[in-house]
C-alpha cells in the first residue's frame, strides 16, 4: 500500500500544477470555482484536477493517468447562470469561471460474468446480461454526456437489435468513464455493454490478422526466445536506455 | 366490488390523480360491462375492467394494488366497444404508472431464463419493459 | 416510389424473415423501402398516459430522420415513412398524431431533443399493407406467377393494425386487408372468429401460460374453420402463435402444429421470388411440407 501511495504523490508531483513555485501575486487571472459547494478562487488556466489540488484537495482515487485514458477523473458541473448538466475528464478539461464542480469517482456498476467461449454470438447474448438495454428511451442523455464524444445511444441501441460489428466500432473509444451510466433514466450500463460487445466482435466477428498469425507461429517457433533472455538479464538502466531508443509507431 | 358508500375528499382525489393521468373521465362510465365482456384478458384478471372504472369512480385505491392492471395487455378492444367512447386501456396504464413511478419493477428482468431469452423477440422484452418496470 | 423505410429491432434478428420477404415483394410492386440512416428502438408500446412524453421521444426522433430523408432528397416521398412490424408502425403512428395534435407537447420535445433539428410534425407513419391496399390489389394480381390455389389462409390481425380506430389501417371490427391481399394471390380465405383477439403480447416474457391459452384458441379456430395456416404482420405475434406451438403441444395432447406466416412471405411466393426471398426456414412451423402438399414449391 505504502508503494502505492508513493506512486500516486509520484504523479500527482509531476503533473503538479503550472503554478507551483510562482507567488500568487504574480499571478494575472483568476477565476472563481465551487468544488462541492465551498467556493474557492484558483488561477485561470489550470485543468479542473490541477485547481482542485491547487485548492487543497489532494486525489487518493479519481485520479489516474492525468492524460486523459485511463477514466478515472470523471466530473460534472454546472456553470453559473445555465441549466445544462455538464461532463469531463478532470485532468483535460480547464476551470472557468462559475463552475460547480463535483467528481465521480465511480459509477456503481457490476460487471456481468461469462465464459466468452460458450455465449452465442447473437442479439440474445447482449440482452441476457444486461437486459435493461431493451429499457433505453433514446433520450440520447448518453450520448450527450460522454466525454470522448462517441454516439453511446447509438451504441446501445446497436447492441439492442445485436449489430455487434457496430457497437465495437462505436464503443472503440471509451475510457469507462461511467459518466453514461449515471445519467441514464434506463439505468443501462452503457460502457459494460460495450466492453462485452467488443469482446464478442473480437472473438468472433472479425477475421484473424494474417500478421498477428504469423506471429504467433513464430513465437510458438522460438524465434524471439533468445532476445527475450537477454531482455530478462538487463539492468534497469539498461531496459531503461533500450525503451528510450525502441522503434514506435507514428502517433 | 367496493364497498364504500361515504366518498371521502382522498376517495375524490384518487379519481382526479386517475382522471388526470389516463386523460379520461372515469364518472361518465355507465357500467354496462361492455368492456369486460370484450376483454380476451379477463380470466386472468382479479377485477374485470368495468369493476377497475367503478373502484376508480369510487376513488378506491386498492384498484391500484389489483393483478388486473399487470394482466391487461393494453389490446385496445374495450377502447374500440366502450359506447360511452371510454378507453379503460388508459385508466389500467395510469394506475400501473401510479406503481411504476415509485421505482418498482413488476417483474424481475434479471431472472428471465437464459433459453427464454435466446429466443424472445427485442419486442417482446422492450414492450415488457416498459409496461412492467420502473 | 421511394419512401424512408423503419424496420424495428426484431426484424434485425428474430423476425428476419418478415423484413427479407417484405423488401422483395414491395420491390416487385416498384415500392423502394430505404432503410432510415441511425433509427432508433421506438419503444414498441405507445405511452397512454396523459404527462408522459419522455416515452414519445424515441419515435419523434425516428420521424425526425424521415424529414431529414424527406428534405435531402434520398427518396422521392415528402414526410411518408413505411413499417413492416405492427407494433412498430402502432406505436409511431400513434406518437405521430399525439404531437401533431398537440402543439405544446412538440414543442416540449423538440426542446428536449436540443441536438436534433426540430420536427416539424408531419410525417405520416403508413404500414406497408395500407400502401399495397391503396395501389390496388389488382396490381397484385398482375404480378402473380404461381397463385397460391388451395392454399387455405386464415388470416389473423391481432391488435396493433387495426386498434385504436384512428390509428388501424381498417375496420376494427371486421378488417378484410389481409382478406383481400391473400384473395389478390390466389388464395383461399378462412374467417377466423378469433382474428382479432390478443395473443398475450408482451406476456410471453413473464406470464407464458396466459399466451399459450390464447395462441391455443387463435390457432384451433382457425383450425375449426378450415384454416390450414395462419398470417400476421407482427414479429410478436409471430411468435407467440408459432414458436409457442412448442408449449401449446405439450399442454394440449391433440393439438396439431399450424404454419404461421409473415403475409409478406406469402406474396414473395405467389410472385414466385424463390424461397431465398421468402426465408420458410426461419419460420418455427417449417410451411415447406404444406406448400409442397399443395404443389407450391
Ligand atoms: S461511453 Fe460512457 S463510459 Fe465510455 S467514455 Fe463515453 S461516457 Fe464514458
Ligand atoms: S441515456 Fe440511457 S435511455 Fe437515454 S439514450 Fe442513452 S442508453 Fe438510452
Ligand atoms: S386493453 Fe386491457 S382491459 Fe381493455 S380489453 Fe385489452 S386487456 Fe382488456
Ligand atoms: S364499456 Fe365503457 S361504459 Fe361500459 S363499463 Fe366499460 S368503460 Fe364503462
Ligand atoms: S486521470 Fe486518467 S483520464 Fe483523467
Amino acid at each position: 500500500m505504502e508503494d502505492k501511495k508513493d506512486i500516486m504523490q509520484i504523479i500527482a508531483d509531476a503533473n503538479k500544477s503550472v503554478t507551483t513555485g510562482i507567488d500568487s501575486a504574480d499571478i494575472e487571472h483568476w477565476v472563481w470555482i465551487h468544488i462541492m459547494g465551498r467556493a474557492y478562487q484558483v488561477p485561470a488556466g489550470l485543468t479542473i484536477m490541477q485547481a482542485m489540488e491547487y485548492a487543497g484537495y489532494k486525489f487518493i482515487t479519481s485520479a489516474g493517468c492525468r492524460a486523459g485514458f485511463c477514466g478515472a477523473c470523471a466530473t460534472m458541473y454546472r456553470k453559473e447562470g445555465e441549466y445544462k448538466l455538464q461532463t469531463a475528464m478532470a485532468c483535460q478539461t480547464r476551470v472557468e469561471d462559475g463552475m460547480f464542480l463535483v467528481q465521480i469517482p465511480f459509477a456503481p456498476a457490476q460487471e456481468a460474468t461469462y465464459d466468452i467461449t460458450k455465449e452465442p454470438y447473437a442479439a440474445s447474448t447482449l440482452l441476457e446480461h444486461y437486459p435493461e438495454i431493451a429499457r433505453c428511451v433514446a433520450c440520447n442523455t448518453c450520448t450527450k454526456a460522454c466525454p470522448q464524444d462517441l454516439e453511446v445511444m447509438d451504441y446501445i441501441q446497436d447492441a439492442l437489435r445485436g449489430d455487434y460489428k457496430k457497437v465495437a466500432e462505436r464503443s472503440f473509444d471509451c475510457i469507462q468513464c461511467g459518466l453514461c451510466a449515471v445519467r441514464c433514466p434506463a439505468e443501462i450500463t452503457q460502457f459494460n455493454v460495450g466492453m462485452l460487445a467488443r469482446r464478442m466482435y473480437g472473438r468472433y466477428g472479425m477475421t484473424e490478422p494474417e500478421y498477428a498469425k504469423a506471429r504467433l507461429t513464430e513465437l510458438d517457433q522460438g524465434k524471439y526466445d533468445k532476445e527475450f533472455k537477454k531482455l530478462l538479464a538487463a539492468d534497469v538502466e539498461e531496459l531503461k536506455k533500450r525503451y528510450a531508443a525502441r522503434e514506435r509507431e507514428a502517433d | 366490488m367496493p364497498t364504500n358508500t361515504v366518498i371521502t375528499a382522498a376517495n375524490e382525489a384518487f379519481l382526479r390523480r386517475i382522471n388526470e393521468l389516463s386523460g379520461e373521465k372515469v364518472t361518465r362510465c355507465e357500467q354496462c360491462g361492455i368492456c369486460s365482456a370484450g376483454c380476451p384478458l379477463v380470466a386472468e384478471m382479479d377485477r374485470t375492467p368495468a369493476e377497475m372504472m367503478r373502484m376508480v369512480q369510487l376513488g378506491d385505491e386498492d384498484i391500484a394494488k389489483s393483478k388486473t392492471i399487470w394482466i391487461c395487455a393494453s389490446c385496445f378492444t374495450c377502447t374500440v366497444k366502450c359506447p360511452r367512447g371510454l378507453d379503460p386501456s388508459k385508466v389500467a396504464e395510469a394506475l400501473r404508472q401510479l406503481n411504476l413511478r415509485k421505482a418498482v419493477d413488476y417483474i424481475d428482468l434479471m431472472n428471465i431464463p437464459k433459453e427464454e431469452m435466446e429466443i424472445l423477440p427485442q419486442i417482446a422484452l422492450v414492450s415488457a419493459f416498459r409496461k412492467l418496470t420502473g | 416510389m421511394k419512401i424512408p423505410y423503419y424496420p424495428g429491432c426484431s426484424l434485425k434478428t428474430s423476425a428476419k424473415n418478415l423484413e427479407v420477404s417484405a423488401l422483395a415483394a414491395a420491390e416487385k410492386l416498384g415500392i423502394e423501402m430505404v432503410e432510415m440512416p441511425r433509427w432508433n428502438c421506438c419503444g414498441t408500446v405507445f405511452s397512454l398516459t396523459s404527462d408522459d412524453l419522455m416515452h414519445h421521444v424515441a419515435s419523434v426522433r425516428n420521424l425526425v430522420r424521415v424529414q431529414e430523408m424527406s428534405e435531402n432528397g434520398s427518396v422521392d416521398t415528402t414526410n411518408k415513412m413505411v413499417t413492416l412490424c405492427s407494433m412498430c408502425f402502432n406505436t409511431m403512428k400513434s406518437a405521430a398524431k399525439r404531437v401533431r395534435e398537440n402543439a405544446e407537447d412538440l414543442v416540449k420535445i423538440n426542446s428536449f431533443m436540443d441536438t436534433e433539428p426540430d420536427y416539424n410534425g408531419n410525417v405520416q407513419v403508413l404500414h406497408l399493407l395500407e400502401i399495397i391496399r391503396d395501389m390496388g390489389f389488382d396490381k397484385v394480381s398482375a404480378k402473380v406467377t404461381r397463385p397460391l390455389e388451395g392454399l387455405k389462409i386464415a388470416p389473423y390481425y391481432g391488435c396493433m393494425l387495426i386498434r385504436p380506430k384512428e390509428i388501424g389501417i381498417d375496420d376494427p371490427e371486421d378488417p378484410t386487408i389481409g382478406a383481400q391481399l391473400f384473395k389478390a394471390l390466389g388464395a383461399e380465405i378462412v374467417d377466423n372468429p378469433f382474428k382479432k383477439v390478443c395473443c398475450g403480447a408482451y406476456h410471453t416474457v413473464h406470464n407464458k401460460d396466459t399466451v399459450i391459452e390464447l395462441a391455443h384458441d387463435i390457432l384451433t379456430h382457425a383450425q375449426e374453420e378450415g384454416g390450414e395456416a395462419i398470417s400476421t404482420s407482427c414479429p410478436l405475434c409471430a411468435f407467440n402463435l408459432d414458436n409457442r406451438q412448442k408449449e401449446i403441444k405439450e399442454k394440449y395432447l391433440k393439438f396439431k402444429e399450424m404454419p404461421v406466416f409473415y403475409f409478406s412471405q406469402l406474396m414473395t411466393l405467389a410472385f414466385g421470388l424463390g424461397e431465398d426471398a421468402c426465408m420458410f426456414e426461419a419460420n418455427y412451423v417449417d410451411p415447406r411440407p404444406l406448400l409442397k402438399s399443395k404443389n407450391l414449391l
